[in-house]
């Protein structure tokens, strides 16, 4: 049986018009999804798991309540992750940080927090993917890399798909890429900008200068030569309708912040003589949900700490990667995120020393130091859910085998339950 | 020694081979490996496929030496356990470490 | 079942002005008075010395979905002072002019509010909206449904194809579970994603050769032909702009006795010429909605400290940062709409500012049927929902208006008719600017009243001569019968309903719609419409 309009939940992406055909609750085959996306329903683990607790395979009941122990003893919880998970689960983790006064951070605050950091210093001047894919003549990638991670993104949305008044695709726009080396997107770049690794602030600001009409007394900004930048701030200026995707190529380089503030005020300074929207490149399927439902509920997009009994803000400090290198909480929630494999050593360290639960569908590293192990269904392959797109669009997530497995959502409701009593 | 600019980030092969499992053979290849000009390599007097020590101030990491198109004076990492052995946890206040731009040395294995 | 008796009633749906009678209340509704064996078991509340009303109905505010979300993310420094601890009964939360859900919640009904209409949401983002309706605990809400600047409809308009129009607009207000027609700078935020607008009512819509003349009546027609239960509601061009009451009295006129809401008045009542210095357009205004029964509007009343502006006029909001120089953020929706978001601070001593709180008020004192004018300050807007009871004071106290208006920059009192103005609301008259006239306008037979068979949501507040601090502390608050506040505090957590309509419609046009989303959007058809499960309690209103 093939299920149509499937929504791929790897990627900020989610493309929604996968195929998937499935037969004796396996899925057999994949259609239209890109290599990333055909792995994940390919892959998808359907065999029925246990629980484990300190190495030994329980019962739901005993794990949650191993689980709700170690919260309720812990003077200084983290919960952490949230990013490929739905954000109804999202929910119930920051309902669960509130009652226990714990700090809660999605992956955000090691891929585009400082874009939030920056946005709430500069704003954000933005747009859906679909207004990027009808109108844009100007597509500039800084600093990601969508050929590799976000492998659909010039069908669909940016560069090849044909819109309303784009009807010729690629051959209506000119596309920029900027970065430290020719990535594959380079490759299929009209203009490739290679920067010296860490000048993206001094571009930036140069850029912002020019379209201000600064005359510059140098040849070269950032490996970067004047002509080449004069060149593109009339670009900018000239096309109909511009946009910025940008990647981790600047939240992780020297100003991050103040790059992201930067590049906001580009692209907001450029509205004076045309249309232009910047985009964060969301990496993982709901990372942005993330950020949307922490702040409907908390006030802010990640870094949150309950301990003085409301929502405090603070990156730096309620930061997953600063929490536990400082070693400042004793015990951890780690949801649908592998720290052990995605943090930086130094920090996931911490992990082995306090005692840790991990809710995922897979076996993977932090799981193999967690103290409690509560394999869960995956939204958008055996459980329905909602996530959102990089642009913020809310899609629905299918169910399209059936497991054994309880969703996120359930076991964080089964553990508030617990804890409460 | 010579220093190189480290630059992490994610790869078509590591994204393939995440929902295959970070204990599966595809993750491994997929993320234990350094990627360096041909330059450089040469004149390190490395070979691909060559097992090399990657050392920065906060860790070290053994990874497989692969030869791609990048400029001189910078070797690139896929995002994994790899990467995650050489870069820092000081986030200077941001909650984001500094990710890309470390500097590293690469010396050949020996023993 | 519980009675609630010995208070001063104001009923104005049911003509019950101030007197001392019993409401009984059972199973969430307002029942007959029992026998009197029954109503030994009854829970009696005695309402001595206070005022009941039917809970509040506020008709627009802006408390939920992507574009509040936004304001919400980019304002730490809006959150910091202004936190709310858990308790064992309710959830934390921060913000002041842009709460998280939870505190938006209990602080409507620790006025005494219990419906609140989300004042516009993009249809494209509409699960959104429901997911965060979902966690605005205590007050039975609705959505309106951006449609002014909607690409389907305006190629209707274009090639003369209305009723196929009135299908999508049914579909959609289904598809989206939304529960009316919203209407935002007609074609100016379509022109805006060229860096455009429009200004007057017969400017062209860049590639679609429509004007906002003909989306507002196109939109108007088919409200009326759908039977919705309330107006299409009506953000108009020029807002903000000198001059915008001569646009706001043709958009009146434009809509030849159809039935239609203006939301927040004032900021599309200022006189002047364009370009030149803002003053208020109050009288004239206010004269074209008395001639016209068929129109209902709500104010926007300005309140002095700070905002968040945030509306789906994309190009005025780009207009307000430059201003402003503040940060600003833009959403241009594909399809359908745009926006954006600007904090601002309103003073009394910026005499612009001042002119606008004036005009506010001046259109409250003008215009003369109260069924027709409503209470509200676009919230975040022009003023934070909770300042409600500020403005009821200003409205009920004229003495205190005069002390406020002595305040502003003087040049702003110069050219004003404020002072001469002496009309003084009466409670009766207030129960209908914040219950009964926007329930009414909302086609919501079974609220703003207590009559039999109503919900019974109720505020009781203590008669008090300082009617500021009389509205902003109820001493109870009834949600469908159950006592939710006690002296302006929430005692526990409350799921109230999402209210939406669901008009029907010829499933023909979906194969149209296959096209149009193929062509148009970025997401499937079959992605798009949001499922009764996001819904935890819901309710259709039915249509006419």
């Amino acid at each position: 049986m093939w299920i149509e309009n499937v929504v791929c939940p790897f990627c900020g992406c989610l493309c929604d018009d996968i195929a998937v055909e499935v037969e004796d609750n396996r899925i057999k085959s994949v259609k239209r999804a890109c290599s990333n996306g055909r792995s994940v329903f390919l892959h998808a683990p359907t065999e029925a798991r246990r629980p484990v607790v300190d190495g030994k395979e329980v019962d739901w009941p005993d794990a949650i309540d191993a689980a709700a122990r170690i919260l309720m003893k812990s003077a200084s919880p983290l919960i952490y992750g949230l990013s490929s998970t739905a954000s109804e689960a999202q929910r119930k983790a920051i309902a669960l940080a509130d009652l226990l006064g714990a700090s809660i951070d999605s992956t955000s605050s090691i891929c585009h927090g400082p874009t939030s950091i920056g946005i709430q210093s500069q704003g954000e001047p933005t747009c859906t993917l679909g207004e990027v894919k009808h109108r844009s003549d100007l597509v500039i990638f800084w600093g990601c890399n969508p050929v590799e991670a976000h492998m659909r993104h010039f069908a669909r949305y940016s560069v090849l798909a044909r819109g309303k008044f784009t009807p010729q695709g690629r051959k209506d726009r000119t596309v920029v890429v900027v970065d430290v080396r020719p990535t594959l997107t380079a490759r299929n770049a009209d203009i490739f900008l290679q920067l010296r690794p860490g000048s993206d602030y001094e571009v930036l600001i140069t850029l912002r200068a020019m379209l201000k009409g600064a005359r510059l007394d140098v040849a070269e900004v950032g490996g970067v030569s004047v002509a080449q930048l004069a060149d593109l701030v009339e670009r900018m200026k000239r096309c109909r309708f511009g946009v910025v995707f940008f990647g981790m190529g600047v939240t992780q380089t020297g100003g991050k912040h103040w790059s992201i503030a930067e590049l906001v005020a580009l692209a907001a300074e450029l509205n004076a003589h045309t249309r232009f929207n910047v985009m964060p490149m969301r990496g993982h399927g709901n990372v942005a949900g993330a950020d949307c439902t922490l702040t409907w509920q908390t006030g802010y997009p990640f870094a949150v700490n309950f301990a003085r009994g409301y929502p405090q803000y603070n990156p730096g400090e309620f930061t997953a990667v600063d929490l536990l290198a400082r070693q400042e909480v004793d015990a951890a929630l780690i949801i649908a995120s592998d720290p052990m494999a995605h943090l930086p050593r130094q920090a996931a360290e911490h992990l082995n020393r306090i005692p840790t639960i991990v809710l995922d569908p897979e076996m993977n590293l932090t799981a193999r130091v967690a103290r409690v192990v509560l394999p869960t269904a995956i939204y958008g392959i055996s459980a329905v859910g909602t996530a959102y797109r990089m642009d913020n669009i809310p899609l629905p997530l299918k169910k399209v085998v059936n497991s054994p497995q309880p969703t996120d959502e359930q076991v964080l409701d089964w553990i508030i339950e617990r804890v409460k009593t | 020694m010579p220093k190189f600019i480290l630059i992490t980030g994610r790869t078509a092969g590591q994204g393939e081979a995440l929902p295959k499992g970070k204990e599966s053979e595809d993750y491994r290849q997929a993320t234990e490996c350094i990627e360096m000009n041909p330059v450089d390599r040469e004149r390190l007097g490395l070979q691909a496929g060559q097992r090399v020590r990657v050392r920065t101030a906060f860790g070290e990491a053994v990874l497989v030496l692969r030869e791609k198109e990048l400029p001189e004076g910078m070797v690139f990492v896929p995002l994994g356990p790899g990467a995650n052995a050489l870069i820092g946890a000081e986030t200077r206040g941001t909650g984001m470490p500094d990710s890309k731009g470390l500097e590293v040395e690469v010396e050949p294995l020996c023993g | 079942m519980i009675g609630i008796i010995n208070g001063e009633v104001y009923d104005p749906q049911n003509g019950v002005n101030g007197q001392i009678c019993e409401i009984w209340v059972e199973n969430g509704k307002i029942v007959p008075p029992p026998d009197l064996e029954k109503r030994g078991g009854a829970q009696i509340i005695d309402a001595s010395g206070m005022v009941v009303m039917p809970g509040g109905v506020d008709i627009h505010s802006h408390i939920v979905g992507a574009k509040v979300n936004a304001g919400r993310k980019f304002r730490p420094e809006d959150h910091r002072d202004h936190v709310r601890s858990r308790t064992a009964y309710t959830r934390s939360g921060s913000g002041y002019t842009v709460p998280s859900t939870f505190l938006t919640g209990y602080g409507y009904a620790e006025l005494g509010y219990t419906t609140v209409m989300e004042a516009a949401t993009a249809p494209l983002t509409a699960r959104h909206t429901h997911e965060e309706l979902e966690d605005t605990p205590m007050v039975d809400k609705g959505v309106f449904i951006t449609m002014g600047n909607n690409h389907f409809i305006m190629n209707c308009i274009r090639t003369k194809q209305l009723e196929k129009a009135r299908h999508y607009v049914a579909w959609l207000l289904g598809a989206s579970k939304g529960y009316a027609i919203k209407i935002v700078n007609p074609g100016g935020v379509e022109n805006w994603k060229w860096g455009r607008n429009v200004s007057t009512l017969d400017d062209e819509v860049i590639g679609f050769g429509v004007t906002p003349r003909q989306i507002i009546t196109a939109l108007a027609w088919i409200n009326d032909e759908l039977g919705l239960p309330h107006t299409p509601h009506i953000h108009g061009i020029n807002l903000g702009q000198p001059g915008s009451a001569r646009t706001t009295v043709e958009t009146i006129k434009a809509l030849e006795g159809r039935r239609a809401h203006l939301c927040h008045l004032q900021f599309l009542s200022y006189g002047g010429e364009p370009g030149k210095s803002l003053r208020s357009g109050a009288l004239e205004v206010a004269r074209a909605v008395n001639e016209h029964p068929n129109i209902t509007v709500d104010i926007g009343q300005v309140v002095f400290g700070q905002v968040t502006t945030m509306t789906s006029d994309g190009p005025l909001q780009y207009r307000l940062h430059q201003l402003t120089g503040q940060k600003w953020i833009n959403d241009d929706v594909e399809g359908e709409t745009g926006g954006g978001i600007v904090p601002m601070e309103y003073k009394r001593r910026n005499w612009i500012n001042a002119i606008q709180w004036i005009t506010g008020l001046e259109l409250f004192l003008l215009i003369e049927d109260p069924w027709r004018v409503f209470l509200t300050t676009d919230h975040p807007n022009a003023g934070p929902f909770f300042c409600y009871p500020q403005v009821i004071k200003l409205l009920m106290d004229r003495d205190y208006r005069a002390e406020m208006l002595e305040k502003v920059h003087p040049r702003a009192r110069k050219r004003t008719v404020l002072a001469e103005l002496d009309r003084e609301y009466s409670l009766y008259e207030i129960a209908i600017i914040t219950r009964a006239g926007t329930a009414r306008a909302l086609g919501l037979k079974n609220k703003g009243h207590l009559g039999l068979g109503a919900d019974a949501d109720i505020a009781i507040y203590r008669k008090m001569d300082d009617k500021e601090a009389m509205f902003a502390r109820p001493y109870l608050v009834l949600k469908d019968g159950q006592i939710v506040v006690r002296d302006g505090q929430v005692l526990h957590e409350y799921q109230g309903r999402t209210l939406y309509v669901a008009p029907s419609y010829d499933p023909g046009v979906e194969s149209d719609l296959r096209t149009h989303f193929e062509e148009c959007y970025t997401v499937s058809f079959e992605n798009y419409p949001v499922a009764p499960d996001y819904l935890p309690r819901s309710e259709v209103v039915s249509c006419t």
